[in-house]
């Protein structure tokens, strides 16, 4: 009833769509209704997917694009680089979402939108149309700002494995091939990048492992950024019980990369690594920068807080890595399992023809392995201020742990199997 | 239903929400909070077995009001929840466990 009244009423509010009241004789119930696409099928999109079914008890039909067959996490992929964890161990089906939740996976990459036309086009050459669209491409690199790694071959000799999967494999095969006494040099690109306190704990995990199994070894941290930019005292300290191994060097912005004999060069230094992975700067993935959706700083998706929605393209709504980020709010897999769930909480309003909720919440934790064990984390929470039209975090809230701890590393594992099974299972 | 997908293909549906947005309460606002602890404690509170955190699907609604007290004030050391709890209001804090409660 309530819903029904609402819709009337707004309908009659608004000018142009007073018609449409007349129309309404047909059961507005509060139950939503259409077809919701989602591209891809990581923390965001798959748990956008899963959301949209449950919170409609199936009344919405869900199609989830994703060009990979499996789904494989980066949250512990270091540890599967530092060797302490298998790829087994960060890699899910997509069946939960088929079979228990009724979402159509399609296993395909989307080329190309039409936003005015509401419809896709995939890879596989078929078209995809919607009533509502949810990006969440994740990121794509600039290696165009990374000059030596502009050709594929190049990067097949220096990794990034910032996203999980063949590159976090092969990364692990180099650092096992590595001899004793040779040099991991890891670079950092400019904040904002996916994962922020992400490199720090791969430096730490790399430099546990090479401590126990080839202890005259270096790791070298080259950091674009003035200074740590996630974590700093806990990781300065974590970095402090690696001395002789760990060296971290702050604004060392990678300048060019000599991929065969694997040198990176900096303003004032070059350094000759033996294992060089390049984290380079990212922007929102390829579908999403490209189709027309307004950028900001031209790398990131402008959004309006309360639904997620593009400003400027209507029914495209975009979570995850891609967006332009609230004040103090991170690039994580947590903090889009958030987007994605008042995403789909918005869409669902929209579609039953109410507003979204005026009062979005969401909050992050980012748990990072100083080693095999030991534990830190960052938490914030951020609210909805309806007079700056974005969320803001919670003062008093928030903050890091006291020290790496172990309870934590159990934890971090509780987070992350909670987390995989409410985007997946 | 049609009218549905009509309404909102033509891109109305964002404007028509918008005029009614001032003020109310979203009827959802408890579920849609509650979602916000499911990264750590599992889809509607029911967390994996054997993961290492708590569930509170089913737990009486003043049992997890008094521990989100404890933890707000301190009176309950933690690592996390401390800092957690302290994000929302009282009255957010009081949704979110009558809506755990209501999980059985
Ligand atoms: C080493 C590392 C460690 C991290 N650790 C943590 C952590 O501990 N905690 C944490 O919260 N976050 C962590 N993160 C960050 C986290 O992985 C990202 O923030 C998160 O994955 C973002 O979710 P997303 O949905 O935006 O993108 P993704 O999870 O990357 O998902 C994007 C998906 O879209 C698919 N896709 C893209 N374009 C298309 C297309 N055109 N057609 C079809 N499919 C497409 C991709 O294949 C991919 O599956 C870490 C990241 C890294 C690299
Ligand atoms: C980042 C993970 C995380 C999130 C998100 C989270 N919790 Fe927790 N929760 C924990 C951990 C870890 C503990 C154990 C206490 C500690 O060390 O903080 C816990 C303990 C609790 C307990 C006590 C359980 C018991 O009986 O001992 C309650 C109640 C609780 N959380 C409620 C919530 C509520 C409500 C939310 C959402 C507002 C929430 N939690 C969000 C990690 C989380």
């Amino acid at each position: 009833m309530h819903n029904r009244r609402n819709f009337l009423k707004t309908a009659a509010l608004a000018g142009g769509a007073v018609a449409l009241s007349g129309l309404t004789g047909c059961a507005m119930g509060s139950r939503p209704r259409g077809h919701v696409v989602v591209v891809g099928g990581g923390y965001g999109g798959a748990t956008a997917a899963k959301y949209l079914r449950m919170w409609s008890q199936k009344g919405v039909d869900v199609t989830l694009v994703e060009r990979n067959p499996q789904f494989i996490s980066c949250p512990i992929s270091n540890l599967v680089i530092g060797g302490d964890k298998q790829m087994a161990d960060i890699t899910m089906s997509y069946t939960g979402l088929r079979d228990t939740w009724g979402v159509k996976v399609i296993e395909d990459s989307v080329i190309a939108l039409d936003a005015a036309a509401r419809k896709l086009r995939l890879a596989s050459g078929g078209e995809l149309g919607y009533d509502r669209l949810v990006l969440s491409p994740g990121v794509d690199f600039m290696f165009e700002q990374v000059p030596g790694l502009e050709r594929e071959e190049a990067r097949s000799r220096v990794l990034h494995a910032w996203k999980a999967g063949a590159q976090t494999v092969a990364l692990r095969k180099q650092l096992e091939d590595m001899p004793d006494g040779g040099v991991y040099a890891l670079t950092i690109p400019r904040a904002p990048y996916r994962c922020p306190p992400g490199p720090y704990e791969r430096a730490c995990l790399v430099a546990n492992y090479l401590k126990k199994s080839k202890p005259k070894s270096k790791v070298l941290v080259l950091d674009a950024n003035e200074e740590i930019t996630s974590k700093k005292a806990l990781f300065t300290t974590a970095f402090e019980r690696y001395a002789g191994i760990l060296e971290y060097r702050p604004n060392s912005e990678l300048r060019e990369v000599d991929a065969a004999s694997r040198t990176a060069t900096f303003d004032f230094d070059t350094v000759k690594a033996d294992v060089l992975n390049v984290v380079p700067p990212q922007r929102a993935g390829d579908i999403a920068a490209g189709s027309g959706v307004k950028l900001v700083n031209k790398r990131w998706v402008d959004i309006d807080w309360l639904s997620f929605e593009s400003v400027n393209t209507p029914g495209v709504h975009v979570i995850g890595d891609a967006i332009f980020p609230a004040p103090t709010m991170p690039k994580s897999g947590h903090i889009a399992n958030q987007h994605a769930k008042i995403a789909a909480a918005a869409i669902l309003n929209l579609l039953a023809g109410e507003a979204p909720n005026p009062e979005p919440v969401l909050m992050n934790t980012c748990y990072s392995f100083v080693d095999s064990k030991n534990v830190i984390h960052v938490s914030s929470i951020h609210q909805y201020d309806a007079a700056k039209k974005v969320v803001l975090p919670v003062p008093g809230s928030g903050g890091v742990s006291a020290a790496a701890n172990e309870l934590e590393g159990k934890y971090a594992m509780a987070w992350a199997k909670n987390i995989w099974a409410d985007m997946l299972v | 239903m049609k009218l549905l997908r009509w309404v909102a293909g033509l891109g109305l549906a964002g404007t028509l929400g918008a005029v009614w947005a001032a003020g109310q309460p979203d009827p959802n606002l408890a579920r849609n909070l509650a979602a916000t602890c499911a990264n750590c404690h599992g889809t509607d509170g029911r967390s994996v077995a054997g993961a290492g955190n708590e569930g509170l699907a089913g737990t009486d609604k003043d049992t997890l009001m008094q521990k989100l007290r404890d933890f707000r004030s301190g009176a309950r050391p933690a690592t996390i929840m401390h800092q957690i709890s302290r994000g929302y209001t009282e009255a957010q804090l009081e949704l979110i466990a009558a809506y755990f409660a209501a999980r059985k």
